[in-house]
Parts: structure tokens; sequence; C-alpha cells
């Protein structure tokens, strides 16, 4: 169908596992890890109150965390060297619901999301490189440059969208075609505590409900829509119920199993023909709303700075796998050295790559379409389009 | 002349050419057939064509359309096929518009597209603008469709037309047919799209008759979006058109005629991508221009030809300064004299053409 020969093939996030000194006889191969349990609404009982954890798996979650964290701090760097314009919302802090949601769905499952997109960009399967290079506006971008921050895609990722809230109807429309098609997939769709007050999200959770879509809503709850507290924005800050006729679960976002035990729960549901389901993941963004914001005017250092000693996602995951020796900190380390190296490069080529030619200012204005004249900026220039 | 009849009689032949349309399967050379069932028609052919064809929509299933377009519909194909959706207009249309780029192809009717404006989010930026920041990734092959512009008594809320809103954006095509071939040949083209189509109908045309040629009535039977039709063949002054004031110009250019003045009368079809091409070859035919609509005069659709036509080669051509004949520019009133007099009527296109041949 129209599109699905566009999308690159996606790769794994995190795949690559790294050969340490140590044989693997050494570490514990699999280990059980007690979760926090999750408060429910409309449901008989929550996920389990317990998460395996192989040596394999938390390897790779703490290598794409660690990869999604190293890219938005480097983000962060070339939007203050002016290298990055315009809109850059940063996901530090949130990597375990981001790493979380992909370990509990399928490759084939579907997601859609809002602006603060670049670590769903990696994980549905998009390249540091060409991620960062589409923040610097360059032709090896993923979407050519022409999109920049907020509008990134990839084969069942569909961004990235600027407009608060749109995204869930669109996210509802996916599930839709998933279940017309019959093809037993689903769609997460997400958006933040901000948005939750929208009110096409709740003709959205009509609508799922009704025709018994198979959509996960999550809200991921970072506490602050841009700089309005969840108390100074919502008359329920419950979000996990607000689908009111949606069972709902509410969620620690700041563990990788958890998040992931949770979103494993709520595909099976939604799966097994019940309908939609809602998760609450319970958040932090380290930076502000976005880089134009310092965040500290509406929310204190000491905040950011205990949510940073407390719950940092890479830090639990780092702690537990050491204690149950799963893992080695020379290992770690090891990975960190490449997730370094990995951003380093990506940011090189991110501010070498030229930036699109203007010859393809008027391109992919429509789809199979031969080509045509677009009116330029004076009557005497004459600009073509080609699909 | 067979226009000009059909134009002129109630509809009350539209019944029984429906009636005979659903008994007979081979069809006699042409036949008179209401816009309103050459929109059924190109439905329910695209419905059968492809599999991932689906309508939704207020009331389309089981109440068969508002304006009882998509009548037989739901009973063919089923709650799958042909969703009934709650009034809820940004929500559905969101839904809409993520099943297209996940691969469907829906046809989204508006049941006027007054309530479209709820929904204008999502028509442009989730759907017109898409393909382009995505860098060529992600198409989205979706209809809008539904009532537009004026319908009579409806008042100021529900007559106001929307084509110069989404001809303003790149990424959409906005169509806009006339006659029951148009509708027909338009909305399967625009079904087969692979882009964001805009179907701009009108309710005042639903019931009138057109007689149907042999060729349109072929299950494959399209017309390209961005040409315009000369309806009628003129050389002394082009009335450019589209949608139900085709038909004043059509009988403007009849009352002119006994006067020895013969009008080209250009059904534009598609505002956009636009026919400049058509008007221009007019012009330089005709060397006079009066563009005629419905919608309002303020950044509208004749003021994007008129603008076009100052900066291309039809300027040289032109006797006379080009002119608009609009809609007033006022809220639509309730009372029929005054809602007469807010739309051009044939009278206005009379004087207008008078005064530009200055005769």
């Amino acid at each position: 169908m129209a599109g699905e020969t566009s999308f690159p093939e996606p790769q794994l996030a995190g795949a690559r596992l790294v050969v340490s000194a140590r044989t693997y006889a050494d570490f514990t191969p699999q280990a059980s890890f007690d979760i926090k349990n999750c408060d429910v609404h409309k449901l008989e009982e929550g996920p389990p109150l317990q998460a395996v954890l192989t040596r394999e798996e938390g390897l790779q979650y703490y290598r794409t965390m660690q990869t999604i964290r190293r890219m938005e701090l480097k983000a962060d760097q070339l939007y203050k060297q002016k290298i990055i314009r315009g809109f850059c919302h940063l996901y530090d802090g949130q990597e375990a619901c981001a790493v979380g949601i992909e370990a509990g769905i399928k490759r084939s499952d579907h997601l859609i999301t809002a602006y603060r997109a670049h670590g769903y960009t990696y994980t549905r399967g998009g390249t540091v490189r060409e991620i960062m290079a589409e923040l610097t506006g360059r032709r090896g971008g993923i979407a050519k440059g022409k999109g920049g921050s907020m509008h990134m895609y990839t084969k069942h990722f569909y961004g990235g969208n600027g407009i608060v809230g749109a995204q869930v109807p669109l996210g509802a429309g996916v599930a839709l075609a998933c279940k017309y098609l019959g093809k037993n997939e689903l769609c997460v769709c997400l958006y933040g505590d901000g948005a939750a007050n929208q009110g096409q999200i709740f003709e959205t959770y009509n609508m799922a409900s009704l025709w018994k879509l198979p959509c996960i809503f999550i809200c991921e709850n970072n506490q602050y829509g841009m700089g309005t507290s969840v108390e100074r924005a919502a008359a329920s800050t419950d979000y996990y119920k607000r689908g009111d006729f949606i069972p709902g679960l509410r969620v620690d976002g700041m563990d990788v199993l958890c998040v992931r035990e949770a979103t494993k729960f709520a595909a099976e549901h939604c799966k097994s023909g019940k309908g939609p389901i809602l998760m609450e993941l319970l958040t932090y963004r380290y930076h502000g709303h976005s880089m134009s914001d310092p965040g500290v005017s509406y929310r204190t250092r000491e905040e950011i700075q205990e949510v940073r000693s407390k719950s940092d996602p890479i830090t639990l995951l780092k702690d537990r796998m050491l204690s149950n020796n799963m893992v080695s900190v020379e290992e770690l380390k090891e990975i960190d050295v490449e997730v370094r190296k990995e951003i380093e490069d990506a940011a090189q080529f991110a501010t070498t790559d030229p930036e699109p030619p203007l010859e393809e200012l008027c391109n992919h204005i429509f789809y199979n379409e031969p080509p045509m004249k677009v009116r330029g900026i004076s009557p005497w220039i004459k600009l073509k389009s080609v699909s | 002349m067979a226009y000009l009849r059909s134009i002129l009689r109630s509809g009350k032949n539209a019944v029984p050419a429906v009636l005979r349309r659903e008994f007979h399967r081979t069809l006699p050379a042409a036949v008179q057939v209401t816009v309103r069932d050459a929109i059924k028609e190109a439905l329910d052919e695209e419905l059968e064509r492809d599999e991932r064809v689906f309508l939704l929509g207020e009331e389309v299933a089981l109440f068969e359309g508002a304006y009882k377009v998509t009548r037989g519909l739901w009973k063919k194909y089923g709650d799958k096929r042909i969703i009934d959706t709650p009034i809820t207009e940004i929500g559905f249309t969101g839904i809409a518009v993520g099943a297209a780029m996940a691969g469907l192809r829906p046809v989204v009717e508006y049941m006027s597209f007054n309530f479209s404006m709820q929904s204008v989010d999502h028509i442009i930026n989730s759907a017109a603008k898409t393909y382009y920041m995505s860098g060529g990734l992600q198409p989205v092959s979706i209809v809008f469709r539904g009532p537009n512009g004026a319908a009579p008594g409806v008042a100021a809320q529900h007559a106001q037309c929307f084509a110069a809103w989404y001809g303003h954006v790149p990424g959409l095509k906005v169509v806009s047919p006339w006659s029951a071939e148009d509708a027909k040949g338009l909305l399967k083209s625009a079904i087969r799209d692979d882009n964001p189509v805009v179907f701009l109908e009108n309710e005042i045309m639903y019931s009138v008759p057109f007689e149907m040629s042999e060729e349109s009535q072929s299950k494959d039977f399209l017309i390209p979006i961005g040409k315009a039709k000369i309806e009628r063949k003129g050389n002394h002054v082009t009335l450019v058109s589209h949608s139900h004031v085709v038909s004043r110009c059509m009988d403007a250019a009849a009352v002119l005629a006994k006067d020895g003045i013969e009008c080209e009368v250009i059904n534009l079809r598609t505002i956009r991508p636009m026919d400049m091409e058509a008007i221009e070859t007019s012009v330089m035919k005709t060397k006079h221009l009066i563009t005629v609509e419905g919608g309002w005069p303020q950044f509208g659709v004749g003021g994007e030809i008129l603008a076009r036509i100052m900066e291309g080669p039809g300027f040289s051509y032109l006797n006379a300064p080009a002119v608009r004949v609009t809609g007033v520019d006022i809220p639509m009133p309730y009372a029929k004299h005054l809602e007469e007099n807010t739309l051009p009527q044939i009278k206005d296109i009379v004087f207008s053409v008078k005064k530009t041949l200055n005769v």
C-alpha cells in the first residue's frame, strides 16, 4: 500500500552486544525483579509485580537508553551552538518510557507521539545519524531536512507531530486500519499531561471504545505541560482514569521493567479484542519544555536534582544489573564509550552534511504525481516539483 | 440548451432516472442522472473496486446520508466500510487521516463544509503538509467531501464557501464539480488520487439532473483533476466559474445571446491546481474576463484568477480590466429576498458583462 515501500528497513536499537573480557559464565543470565504495583482503573488486576530481565535484554535497554540520553545532550550542545534551530524538545529523563514501550510491543505494531519524539524515532528504527542530520536540517536527515525536530518518520512510526493532541486521533486511525486489515497489530498513541485535556482526545476515547480499536493510549506525565504544572492545568490529575469507560493503569515511568510489563499487559488487552486501554506513565524531563525554556521558572533546581539522584532510569537499571552480577562495570563503561563515539560520529555527520539542494525545494508536495510547476516568490521565478 | 432545460426543471425527473438505474443492467446511450446519484455511483464503484476505500461521517450509514447521497451503500457494504460517526468532527477527521497514513483510503463526509472548520487542523496540518514534512516518506490518500457554499434558507453559519480557504493550501487538491458528469468523474479521480483531496459539492446541485454520456457511465470513467471545461464557447467575454454558479453563468449566457453577445463559459472543475492555461487561452480570444463565484470577494477564487491574469500572458490581451462577480461581503442572511440579493443572479452577470463590454 502507499507508503509501505518508501521506508527503509529499521535498525534494532541497541542490538549490538559488548564482548567482555570476562566470559558469559561469570554473569547471571537472568534475574527476577520486584516492580512497583500499578494503580488500576476499571480493571480486575494489573500487570505482574515481578519482571524477568535477561542479561541480553539488560544490555540492550541500557545501550538504547544511554544512546537516547547522549543523543539528546548532544542536541542540547548543538542547539546552543546555533547549529540546530527552531524547536527542539528533549527527552532526557524519560528514556525508560520509549525503551520500555518498545520492549512491550512488536516491531510490526505501530506508534505515534507528539513533538518530544527523538527517542521514539530511535527506538522505532531511525539511526542517530539520520536523526541528528534532520535536527541540523541536512540532506542526510531522516526526512531529508524537510521536517526538522518534530517531523521524523520511520516504518510504522507516524512522527513526530507538532500540534498538541492531534496525534491521538491519528493514532486511533492507525489502529482502525490495523483492525480493518485484520492484521493483529496495535497502535500506541502517546500524549503528554498537557495534551491530556484536549477535546479531541476525549472524542477519540469515545470512538476508539465504541469501535473497539486496538490502541494503547499512553499519557507520558512528566508533571509539566510546558511551564504549567499538572495541578494548575487539570481538574483531575488522575490521567489514567480520564478515559472514563476505558480501563487504565498508572505506571512508574522511570523503571524500564515496569513500563515493559505494563505495555505487555496493555498489548494483550488490545489484541484480545477488548478495545482500547490507557496507561499513564509517571516520568520526568530534565530539560525545560524546549531549548528556549531553561526549565526553572516553574520548578526548582532541587526538584530536578532530586529526580536525577533518586530516580534516574539509566542509573536504576544499571544498579539492578550490577547488584545482581548481570554485568560488569567495565562492560557498561565500554558501552558508554561506544555510545559516545556513535553520537560524536553522528554529530560530525550532522554538521558537515550539506543542506538539501535548492532544486529540491518544491519536491514532495504530492505523492505519485507527474512533475508540476510551483509558483515561486515572484511571477518570474518558475519552480518545479517532483514527487 | 439541454443544460438550460435540465437546470430549470425542478428535478422531478430525478426519481424515474434513479429507478431506471437500479433495475437495468445495460443502460441506454445517454441518460439523465442527478448530481446526487452521480456522486453515489462514484462512491459505489470505487468501494467495489478497492477494498481499502471506506466512508465515514455523520448519518452516512443507516440514515442513508443527510442529503441521501449515500443511500443504499450501507446495505450493500455493511458496517466495516460505511461508518456512522458521533458528532465529533475533529476526532473523526483525525482518525480518518491516521487510517490513511496506515494505508487505507478513507472518504470523509462533512454534513456541510461549515463543520469542517472544526477539523481544519487535521486537513491541513495532519494531511496536506505531511508528505512534504516527511521528505516523501508518508503519503496521505484521503478525500474530504460534502456540500459547500450556499443552500437555500440555511443562514450564516451553514452557507459559507470554503473554496478559497482550502485553495490556499499547498499539499491539498481542491475540486469543485458542477454537473453530474463532473461529480462522478472527479470524485472517482479524487478517490484514486494518492493525495488529500477536498471535494466541494453543493446542496443546490444535488437534485439537478444532467445528461450523462455513454462514456461517463463506464466504471473507469475519470475526469482529470486540474483541468477546466469549456461549457459554452463564445467570442466576446470569458466567464469563469465553479460549482452551482456555473448554472447562473449558462443562464446569463443564454440571455446575452439574444443581444448578440456570445459568452465563453469556463467551468473550473478544480480550484487547486487551477487550470490557468484554459482561462488564458480563452482570454486571449475574448479579451474580456469576468470571474463569477458564490464565495466572499476578499481573498477569493476570483481574486486569485485576476492576480494570475495580471502576472501572465493574458494581461496584454485584455481590452478592459478583468473583474470579479462574487457573493456580497456579509454573513448570509436568512430572509429570502435578502438571501437572493447576496448571491450573484443572472441579472448581475448580465449587468457585469455589459459593463465590461461597455454596451
